[in-house]
Protein backbone atom coordinates (compact mmCIF):
# COMPACT_ATOMS: atom_id res chain seq x y z
CA UNK A 1 0.00 0.00 0.00
CA UNK A 2 2.00 3.27 -1.09
CA UNK A 3 1.67 6.04 1.44
CA UNK A 4 1.74 9.10 0.23
CA UNK A 5 0.15 11.51 2.71
CA UNK A 6 2.29 14.51 3.51
CA UNK A 7 4.05 15.07 6.60
CA UNK A 8 1.95 18.65 6.62
CA UNK A 9 -1.18 17.05 6.52
CA UNK A 10 -0.25 15.40 10.25
CA UNK A 11 1.33 18.77 11.12
CA UNK A 12 -2.13 20.20 10.38
CA UNK A 13 -4.47 18.01 12.30
CA UNK A 14 -1.94 18.17 15.42
CA UNK A 15 -2.38 22.19 15.25
CA UNK A 16 -6.20 21.51 15.03
CA UNK A 17 -6.61 19.27 17.86
CA UNK A 18 -3.67 21.37 20.30
CA UNK A 19 -5.53 24.33 19.51
CA UNK A 20 -9.00 22.63 20.30
CA UNK A 21 -7.37 21.76 23.45
CA UNK A 22 -6.25 25.75 24.28
CA UNK A 23 -10.05 26.20 23.50
CA UNK A 24 -10.87 23.64 26.34
CA UNK A 25 -8.95 25.09 28.70
CA UNK A 26 -9.96 28.38 28.13
CA UNK A 27 -13.54 27.76 27.99
CA UNK A 28 -14.58 25.03 29.98
CA UNK A 29 -15.01 25.83 34.18
CA UNK A 30 -15.21 22.03 35.21
CA UNK A 31 -11.14 21.04 36.05
CA UNK A 32 -12.11 17.46 35.01
CA UNK A 33 -12.53 18.69 31.28
CA UNK A 34 -9.75 21.29 31.72
CA UNK A 35 -7.45 18.18 32.49
CA UNK A 36 -8.76 16.61 29.76
CA UNK A 37 -8.18 19.56 27.28
CA UNK A 38 -4.61 19.36 28.57
CA UNK A 39 -4.22 15.73 27.46
CA UNK A 40 -5.81 16.54 24.25
CA UNK A 41 -2.80 19.04 23.73
CA UNK A 42 -0.18 16.56 24.71
CA UNK A 43 -1.51 14.16 22.55
CA UNK A 44 -1.35 16.58 19.91
CA UNK A 45 1.83 17.68 20.45
CA UNK A 46 2.61 13.29 20.94
CA UNK A 47 1.23 13.29 17.19
CA UNK A 48 3.22 15.90 15.68
CA UNK A 49 6.01 13.71 17.17
CA UNK A 50 5.56 10.13 15.64
CA UNK A 51 4.98 12.49 12.48
CA UNK A 52 8.34 13.78 11.90
CA UNK A 53 10.15 10.87 13.26
CA UNK A 54 8.35 8.66 10.63
CA UNK A 55 9.39 11.69 8.62
CA UNK A 56 13.07 11.44 9.03
CA UNK A 57 13.26 7.94 9.49
CA UNK A 58 14.86 8.44 13.53
CA UNK A 59 13.27 6.55 16.23
CA UNK A 60 13.68 9.45 18.54
CA UNK A 61 10.95 10.96 18.37
CA UNK A 62 8.69 7.54 19.33
CA UNK A 63 10.81 7.26 21.86
CA UNK A 64 10.28 11.01 23.29
CA UNK A 65 6.42 10.06 23.18
CA UNK A 66 7.09 7.12 25.16
CA UNK A 67 8.40 9.24 28.08
CA UNK A 68 5.80 11.96 27.85
CA UNK A 69 3.29 9.64 28.10
CA UNK A 70 5.08 8.30 31.05
CA UNK A 71 4.73 11.89 32.50
CA UNK A 72 1.45 12.54 31.63
CA UNK A 73 0.21 9.54 33.31
CA UNK A 74 2.49 10.74 36.34
CA UNK A 75 0.71 14.56 36.14
CA UNK A 76 -2.62 13.02 35.79
CA UNK A 77 -2.42 11.19 38.72
CA UNK A 78 -0.95 13.83 41.13
CA UNK A 79 -3.46 16.42 39.62
CA UNK A 80 -6.62 13.95 40.21
CA UNK A 81 -5.39 13.56 43.57
CA UNK A 82 -5.32 17.71 44.10
CA UNK A 83 -9.19 18.02 42.61
CA UNK A 84 -10.65 14.84 45.13
CA UNK A 85 -8.68 17.14 47.96
CA UNK A 86 -10.36 20.14 46.83
CA UNK A 87 -13.42 18.67 46.24
CA UNK A 88 -13.18 17.63 50.26
CA UNK A 89 -12.50 20.65 51.05
CA UNK A 90 -15.14 22.84 49.38
CA UNK A 91 -17.65 20.20 48.54
CA UNK A 92 -17.14 21.95 44.56
CA UNK A 93 -14.73 21.72 42.06
CA UNK A 94 -15.76 24.68 40.62
CA UNK A 95 -12.44 26.54 39.44
CA UNK A 96 -13.96 29.34 40.14
CA UNK A 97 -13.72 28.51 43.92
CA UNK A 98 -10.43 27.80 43.58
CA UNK A 99 -9.54 31.30 44.93
CA UNK A 100 -7.96 30.81 48.54
CA UNK A 101 -4.87 32.16 47.37
CA UNK A 102 -6.06 35.77 45.73
CA UNK A 103 -4.97 38.66 48.12
CA UNK B 1 -7.35 8.60 -4.76
CA UNK B 2 -5.76 5.43 -2.75
CA UNK B 3 -6.94 4.39 -0.07
CA UNK B 4 -4.55 5.70 2.72
CA UNK B 5 -5.95 9.07 1.92
CA UNK B 6 -9.14 7.92 2.59
CA UNK B 7 -8.49 6.21 5.80
CA UNK B 8 -6.54 9.50 6.63
CA UNK B 9 -9.46 11.71 6.15
CA UNK B 10 -11.70 9.54 7.59
CA UNK B 11 -9.60 9.43 10.92
CA UNK B 12 -8.86 13.08 10.46
CA UNK B 13 -12.83 13.48 10.65
CA UNK B 14 -13.60 11.57 13.85
CA UNK B 15 -10.62 13.08 15.64
CA UNK B 16 -11.40 16.63 15.36
CA UNK B 17 -15.25 15.59 15.96
CA UNK B 18 -14.91 13.90 18.82
CA UNK B 19 -12.22 16.85 20.31
CA UNK B 20 -15.74 19.28 19.17
CA UNK B 21 -17.86 16.82 21.31
CA UNK B 22 -14.84 16.90 24.45
CA UNK B 23 -15.61 20.93 24.45
CA UNK B 24 -19.06 21.03 23.96
CA UNK B 25 -21.03 17.81 26.19
CA UNK B 26 -22.32 18.87 29.25
CA UNK B 27 -22.01 15.56 31.10
CA UNK B 28 -18.38 14.99 32.22
CA UNK B 29 -18.58 11.01 31.15
CA UNK B 30 -19.57 11.84 27.62
CA UNK B 31 -16.54 14.07 27.72
CA UNK B 32 -14.30 11.54 28.89
CA UNK B 33 -16.22 8.95 26.16
CA UNK B 34 -15.51 11.22 23.34
CA UNK B 35 -11.82 11.42 24.50
CA UNK B 36 -11.41 7.71 24.71
CA UNK B 37 -12.41 7.80 20.65
CA UNK B 38 -10.09 10.65 20.16
CA UNK B 39 -7.21 8.70 21.76
CA UNK B 40 -7.91 5.46 19.86
CA UNK B 41 -7.84 7.29 16.21
CA UNK B 42 -4.52 8.97 17.03
CA UNK B 43 -3.52 5.61 18.03
CA UNK B 44 -4.76 4.47 14.31
CA UNK B 45 -2.64 7.09 13.00
CA UNK B 46 0.57 6.09 14.81
CA UNK B 47 -0.34 2.66 13.28
CA UNK B 48 -0.40 4.13 9.75
CA UNK B 49 3.10 6.24 10.83
CA UNK B 50 4.50 3.16 11.56
CA UNK B 51 4.81 3.69 15.47
CA UNK B 52 2.95 0.11 16.47
CA UNK B 53 4.67 0.25 19.81
CA UNK B 54 3.49 3.82 20.41
CA UNK B 55 -0.06 2.90 19.04
CA UNK B 56 -0.49 0.26 21.65
CA UNK B 57 1.32 2.40 24.44
CA UNK B 58 -1.29 5.08 23.56
CA UNK B 59 -4.19 2.28 23.67
CA UNK B 60 -3.27 0.96 27.25
CA UNK B 61 -1.51 3.77 28.91
CA UNK B 62 -3.96 6.85 27.42
CA UNK B 63 -7.29 5.08 26.60
CA UNK B 64 -6.83 2.21 29.17
CA UNK B 65 -5.13 3.50 32.12
CA UNK B 66 -5.66 7.60 32.28
CA UNK B 67 -9.25 7.62 31.15
CA UNK B 68 -10.10 5.14 33.66
CA UNK B 69 -8.49 6.88 36.27
CA UNK B 70 -10.73 9.95 35.20
CA UNK B 71 -13.74 8.22 35.07
CA UNK B 72 -13.30 6.68 38.38
CA UNK B 73 -12.76 10.07 40.02
CA UNK B 74 -15.82 11.22 37.61
CA UNK B 75 -17.79 9.01 39.48
CA UNK B 76 -16.13 9.20 43.00
CA UNK B 77 -17.20 13.18 43.19
CA UNK B 78 -20.48 12.44 41.32
CA UNK B 79 -19.18 15.27 38.98
CA UNK B 80 -20.67 13.99 36.12
CA UNK B 81 -23.66 16.87 36.08
CA UNK B 82 -22.37 20.13 37.61
CA UNK B 83 -24.80 23.12 37.92
CA UNK B 84 -23.67 25.62 35.34
CA UNK B 85 -21.78 28.51 37.02
CA UNK B 86 -22.05 32.01 35.63
CA UNK B 87 -19.90 32.72 32.91
CA UNK B 88 -17.65 35.97 32.09
CA UNK B 89 -19.59 37.23 29.48
CA UNK B 90 -16.29 38.30 27.37
CA UNK B 91 -14.62 34.83 28.07
CA UNK B 92 -16.12 32.72 25.23
CA UNK B 93 -15.66 35.09 22.12
CA UNK B 94 -11.97 36.20 23.25
CA UNK B 95 -11.70 32.67 23.81
CA UNK B 96 -12.33 31.64 20.33
CA UNK B 97 -10.12 34.56 19.16
CA UNK B 98 -7.23 33.79 20.92
CA UNK B 99 -7.41 30.47 20.01
CA UNK B 100 -8.22 31.22 16.54
CA UNK B 101 -5.11 33.42 16.33
CA UNK B 102 -2.78 30.35 17.46
CA UNK B 103 -4.09 27.91 14.95
CA UNK B 104 -3.67 30.97 12.55
CA UNK B 105 0.39 31.52 13.92
CA UNK B 106 0.86 27.78 13.92
CA UNK B 107 -0.61 27.42 10.25
CA UNK B 108 1.42 30.03 8.93
CA UNK B 109 5.11 28.84 10.87
CA UNK B 110 4.30 25.42 9.51
CA UNK B 111 3.66 26.30 5.61
CA UNK B 112 4.86 30.04 5.21
CA UNK B 113 7.88 30.20 6.51
CA UNK B 114 9.68 26.57 7.86
CA UNK B 115 10.06 24.74 4.47
CA UNK B 116 11.08 21.85 6.28
CA UNK B 117 7.59 20.61 5.47
CA UNK B 118 7.81 21.06 1.77
CA UNK B 119 8.83 17.65 0.01
CA UNK B 120 8.33 15.29 3.32
CA UNK B 121 6.44 12.79 3.05
CA UNK B 122 6.32 9.74 5.38
CA UNK B 123 7.64 6.49 4.11
CA UNK B 124 4.89 4.39 6.20
CA UNK B 125 5.65 1.40 7.45
CA UNK B 126 8.16 -0.28 5.05
CA UNK B 127 10.22 -1.97 7.60
CA UNK B 128 8.57 -5.20 8.97
CA UNK B 129 6.97 -4.50 12.03
CA UNK B 130 8.96 -6.95 14.07
CA UNK B 131 12.44 -5.18 13.14
CA UNK B 132 10.97 -2.15 13.73
CA UNK B 133 10.03 -3.16 17.73
CA UNK B 134 13.60 -4.61 17.81
CA UNK B 135 15.09 -1.29 16.58
CA UNK B 136 12.92 0.74 19.14
CA UNK B 137 13.83 -1.80 21.99
CA UNK B 138 17.61 -1.41 21.64
CA UNK B 139 17.57 1.83 21.46
CA UNK B 140 15.76 2.36 24.53
CA UNK B 141 17.21 -0.16 26.71
CA UNK B 142 20.39 1.13 25.66
CA UNK B 143 21.30 4.92 24.64
CA UNK B 144 17.98 6.19 26.44
CA UNK B 145 18.65 4.03 29.77
CA UNK B 146 19.06 6.69 31.80
CA UNK B 147 16.05 8.36 31.02
CA UNK B 148 14.15 5.28 31.09
CA UNK B 149 14.92 4.77 34.64
CA UNK B 150 14.36 8.36 35.47
CA UNK B 151 11.35 7.82 34.59
CA UNK B 152 10.50 4.93 37.14
CA UNK B 153 11.71 7.21 39.88
CA UNK B 154 9.06 9.76 38.46
CA UNK B 155 6.55 7.62 38.46
CA UNK B 156 7.11 6.18 42.14
CA UNK B 157 7.48 9.83 43.61
CA UNK B 158 4.10 10.49 41.83
CA UNK B 159 2.75 7.46 43.46
CA UNK B 160 3.71 8.49 46.66
CA UNK B 161 2.67 11.56 46.32
CA UNK B 162 -0.84 10.94 45.36
CA UNK B 163 -0.87 8.46 48.41
CA UNK B 164 0.12 11.08 50.62
CA UNK B 165 -2.22 13.58 49.24
CA UNK B 166 -5.24 12.08 49.41
CA UNK B 167 -4.65 10.14 53.32
CA UNK B 168 -6.75 11.88 55.65
CA UNK B 169 -5.72 12.55 58.99
CA UNK B 170 -6.35 11.06 61.94
CA UNK B 171 -9.62 12.58 63.45
CA UNK B 172 -10.69 14.51 60.36
CA UNK B 173 -14.21 13.73 59.80
CA UNK B 174 -15.55 12.52 55.95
Amino acid sequence: MPNTIPLSWYLGISAVLFAMGALGVLIRRNPLIIFMSVELMLNAANLAFVAFASSFGVLTGQIFVFFVMTVSAAEVAVGLALIIIIFRNKHSIDVDLMNSLKG
Amino acid sequence: MNLTLILFIALAAVAIASAAGLLISRNTVYAALFLVLNFATVAVFYLILGAPFIALAQVTIYAGAIMVLFLFVIMLLGADRLPRSQALPWQRPMAIVITAVLLLEAGFLLFQRLQITAGLTNPGPSVNTTQALQTLGLALFNQYLLPFEVTSVLLLVAMVGVIVLTKKEKGEPG
